[in-house]
């Protein structure tokens, strides 16, 4: 009998052994597959940083560039449309921009490296619409009489100031994504890096 | 190893196959020889990207070669200025068509292309002997004619570097009847860092298969051993 | 045994148990595992030869998953890009340079197709040398025809895909093949190729076919072939029916359980058969120019055939055979014969059930003449499989008119060749050699 348990234990170790050393193979043989399925080289390239010139943006204008295949918006916000900022601190929902929606460079109250130069990527982080801009104060653009400009999500209503901060009690959950971006020349901007050359 | 197992594959084969038609030169190179590709890049943009392109390769592969993206976009970028696009030639291919009557064929799997059955490898081989087997001609509309491509549309483009060389119709032998700017052995040796860089353009991931190759092997090796005790274990019940 | 009457799962009470019980009162788990796996009874005697089956079902895991992967990053488009490339060449090399880990995938998978055949060949000989054919495996052996009928089919719509110049030119000579058919031949061809000659048209059909109806086929073949196997159970090199001996159980004497005795010596073959494959994958993934041949490095040009044309290495001895016939008969011309003789050299292996008239199985008992008639059979495949890789030579078409007059020989003789022969007693038991 003892001799029984013996033999049994022999087998079970090869058993283990075997599953052990084969399961790392299986393991290993995923990667390829795995692998195959991220962004591939010409993905890559095709996102590869964007070189934007801002020298004819007016003050009030807003722009669209495509920066891996999402619309990236770049508004040259007036006094008036900052000075909305402090104004709504109590009513969007993460007023200091505490989640990481935005590199640590543009981590303060206008979001961005020069206070009136907005970079932002225009995908609402609700479910990936583009909001659309409404800019005018007011019920102009169907918004409500105390709407002080900004944008709206036309898919489920989820509203954003000239921060690219969400409002309250929207369905969108954060702030909208401040892309990684650098300025080469005074009016000339490298989206989606950090740094020069790298 | 590559050799060696085609060989035990095909032994049977090979016995009956009969040589090569044309006498090619062995490309003396190899694939590992960093700094030879390096300089075959070099060649290869400055001398073969007029007309050809190498158009599944990005400049981003280069930097495999050991060098830096500074070093690739300042020696060896001339019509793009993104590492990552593709190798392509600037001219449009309908253009080229109409002025040399046919595309000039993409280069960046040549080597592989111009291999032989039973000798995937071969490629290289022809390349090394056609760069260096154009002689003038002046029956042919590029003034150039070449041993083993015969009326091959393309012109010698290495000739300021190797010279003009001409065919003696007796002992059909190439002679070098004006010198350029290298030395024969010093032009053999730019060739075939030019024909190396193709090899390894063909692949550039081949050293890494190899490299993954003998990993592989290895695991599979040592599940042997425990797959094989496993079953040793449960058939020694069967008699 | 297979189609026995197995009892239902009792749970022990314990969580996963009653989980069982519940899927098993629903669905034949337990019947399935035990009447395919652990009570499923073989020979004991299984030798090298009996790897092939397992290892064949292996490489199909293999395509399937690697031909999946492929297909997420292939284009099916004869279109030039900017470059002048068919698109689909270019997504071939797209697949080996830019994609991640994409390289392998593609070796694994011409790799595989390569694999797939020298395994199904070496299970076709094991058949032929034990007799595997014989009464009552027929329909097994049936279905492994199928099985090799749509394999090759299989192989020669993915061949296309890669959009080289053999890929173009192998696909306009064998569609062109169907132009011999008298009447409608011409009409035919048209309708396979979709257009006057192979084009964007054959190559989205032919992707089709590859990608999705034969797959769908091989893999439904497959299944009936290893059912109608586990129906008769497996024969083996001695050739002996091991239920024709039973113990008081209703267990054959030389039987053993395929789980776990099989699945663990298949798990050695498993091993060893990936070190080759990994040997070719790894140092030599064009195998010599026979895997992946070196034309189909150039894109394919419908202007320029290359100088010489083979088919890839499994197809050549077919090829060769079509290339022997150069007489008219009955009116008809040698482009017909040859295409008769061609589809004829690979679908009289379904008739040799009924061609063999040997009182034994296996090769192990028979005499002389079957051994060499095997053995000579082989030799001309060879022979046929290398001659349809060269250019065609006065010399070679002579050999490969020899070679084919026997290849048909074997088996047209072979109801008078197999009976003639001496044979030795075949044994009660079966023999552990």
């Amino acid at each position: 009998m003892s001799k029984q348990g013996k033999m049994d234990c022999g087998r079970r170790n090869l058993i283990v052994a075997t599953a052990a050393v084969g399961g790392v193979g299986a393991v290993a043989a995923l990667v390829p597959f795995v692998s195959s399925l991220l962004p591939s080289e010409r993905a890559k390239a095709a996102g590869a940083p964007v070189e934007v010139d801002i020298s004819k943006l007016e003050p009030g204008q807003m722009m669209t560039v495509e920066w891996r295949g999402k619309p990236v918006w770049i508004i040259n916000r007036t006094k008036e449309m900052l000075d909305t900022l402090p104004k709504l601190a109590d009513q969007v929902a993460d007023p200091k921009s505490e989640v990481e929606q935005q590199p640590a460079y543009a981590k303060n109250d206008t979001r961005s490296v020069k206070p009136e130069i907005m970079v932002v990527v225009g995908i609402c982080t609700h479910l990936g619409c583009s909001p659309s801009s409404k800019f005018k104060v007011g019920a102009d653009e169907g918004m409500t009489a105390d709407w002080l400009g900004g944008f709206l999500c036309p898919c489920h209503g989820s509203t954003f100031d000239f921060a690219g901060r969400v409002f309250k009690a929207k369905p969108a959950p954060t702030n909208l994504e401040v892309p990684p971006h650098v300025y080469l020349a005074d009016t000339r901007i490298i989206i989606g890096e950090d740094k020069k050359g790298a | 190893m590559k050799k060696f197992l085609i060989a035990l594959l095909f032994a049977p084969i090979m016995a009956f196959a009969s040589g090569p038609v044309v006498h090619l030169d062995k490309w003396p190179g190899s694939v590992s020889d960093k700094a030879a590709l390096q300089n075959g890049a070099k060649l290869f943009v400055n001398y073969c990207m007029n007309c050809h392109g190498a158009s599944y390769m990005r400049y981003k592969n280069l930097l495999d070669l050991g060098l830096t993206e500074q070093q690739v976009k300042e020696n060896l970028m001339f019509t793009s200025d993104k590492i990552g696009s593709l190798m392509t030639v600037a001219a449009r291919h309908d253009e080229q068509k109409q002025w040399f009557g046919a595309t000039p064929p993409d280069l960046t799997i040549i080597a592989r292309a111009r291999g032989e059955l039973g000798d995937a490898g071969a490629g290289a081989d022809w390349l090394y002997t056609y760069l260096r087997s154009f002689y003038t001609d002046e029956n042919r509309p590029t003034g150039w004619n070449n041993v083993i491509f015969e009326n091959v549309g393309m012109p010698h483009v290495l000739y300021g570097l190797q010279g003009k060389q001409s065919l003696n119709h007796e002992t059909h032998k190439l002679e070098l009847m004006v010198p350029g700017q290298m030395a024969p052995a010093e032009f053999d040796k730019n060739v075939s860092d030019l024909v190396g860089f193709m090899v390894w353009m063909g692949e550039p991931q081949q050293e890494f298969r190899q490299t993954l190759g003998y990993f592989v092997l290895a695991f599979l090796a040592l599940l042997f051993v425990v797959a094989y005790a496993l079953k040793k274990e449960y058939w020694k019940d069967v008699h | 045994m297979a189609g026995g009457t197995f009892e239902k799962y009792k749970s022990d009470g314990s969580l996963a148990g009653n989980a069982l019980e519940w899927v098993d009162a629903r669905f034949p788990a337990t019947s399935l595992w035990k009447g395919h796996l652990s009570e499923y009874y073989c020979p004991k005697n299984f030798n090298f030869w009996y790897f092939f089956g397992s290892l064949a079902l292996l490489v199909l895991v293999i395509q399937i998953v690697t031909g999946i992967f492929l297909v997420m990053h292939y284009k099916p488009d004869a279109a030039l890009n900017a470059s002048g490339v068919p698109i689909a060449f270019a997504s071939v090399e797209y697949i080996m340079r830019d994609v991640p880990g994409g390289w392998l995938i593609r070796y694994m998978h011409s790799t595989g197709a390569s694999a797939f055949f020298i395994v199904v060949y070496l299970h076709m000989f094991r058949g032929m040398l034990y007799g595997s054919y014989r009464k009552p495996r027929e329909l097994t052996w049936l279905f492994g025809v199928g099985i090799f009928l749509v394999l090759m089919g299989e192989a020669f719509f993915g061949y296309l895909l890669p959009w080289g110049q053999m890929s173009y030119w192998g696909a306009q000579v064998i569609v062109n093949l169907f132009g011999a058919i008298p009447v409608v031949g011409n009409d035919l061809s048209i309708l396979i190729r979709g257009d006057f000659v192979v084009g964007d048209a054959t190559l989205n059909r032919f992707f089709s076919f590859h990608v999705i109806a034969f797959p769908l086929v091989l893999v439904g073949l497959v299944a009936a072939h290893v059912l109608a196997l586990h129906e008769t159970g497996s024969n083996n090199p001695d050739g002996i029916e091991i239920k024709a001996n039973k113990d008081e159980h209703g267990i054959p004497r030389d039987g053993i359980p395929f789980h776990p005795y099989y699945t663990v010596k298949d798990i050695v073959g498993v091993v060893v058969f990936l070190m080759v494959f990994s040997l070719v994958m790894f140092f030599a993934p064009e195998g010599g120019g026979y895997f992946l041949e070196t034309p189909n490095f150039y894109p394919a040009d419908p202007l320029k055939t290359p100088n010489h044309i083979a088919p890839v290495w499994y197809f050549t001895p077919y090829y060769s055979i079509l290339r022997a016939i150069v007489w008219n008969f009955f009116g008809l011309d040698a482009k017909f014969w040859g295409v008769v003789a061609m589809g004829a050299s690979v679908v009289i292996f379904a008739f040799l059930p009924w061609l063999d008239r040997s009182p034994v199985k296996s090769m192990r008992y028979r005499g002389p003449i079957s051994k060499v008639m095997l053995t000579l059979f082989v030799i001309c495949f060879f022979i046929l499989g290398y001659l349809g890789t060269l250019s065609p030579s006065p010399t070679g078409e002579l050999v490969s008119q020899v070679c084919t007059l026997f290849y048909f020989g074997f088996f047209l003789a072979m109801p008078w060749w197999s009976r003639m022969d001496k044979f030795k007693p075949v044994p009660d038991r079966v023999t552990m050699k």
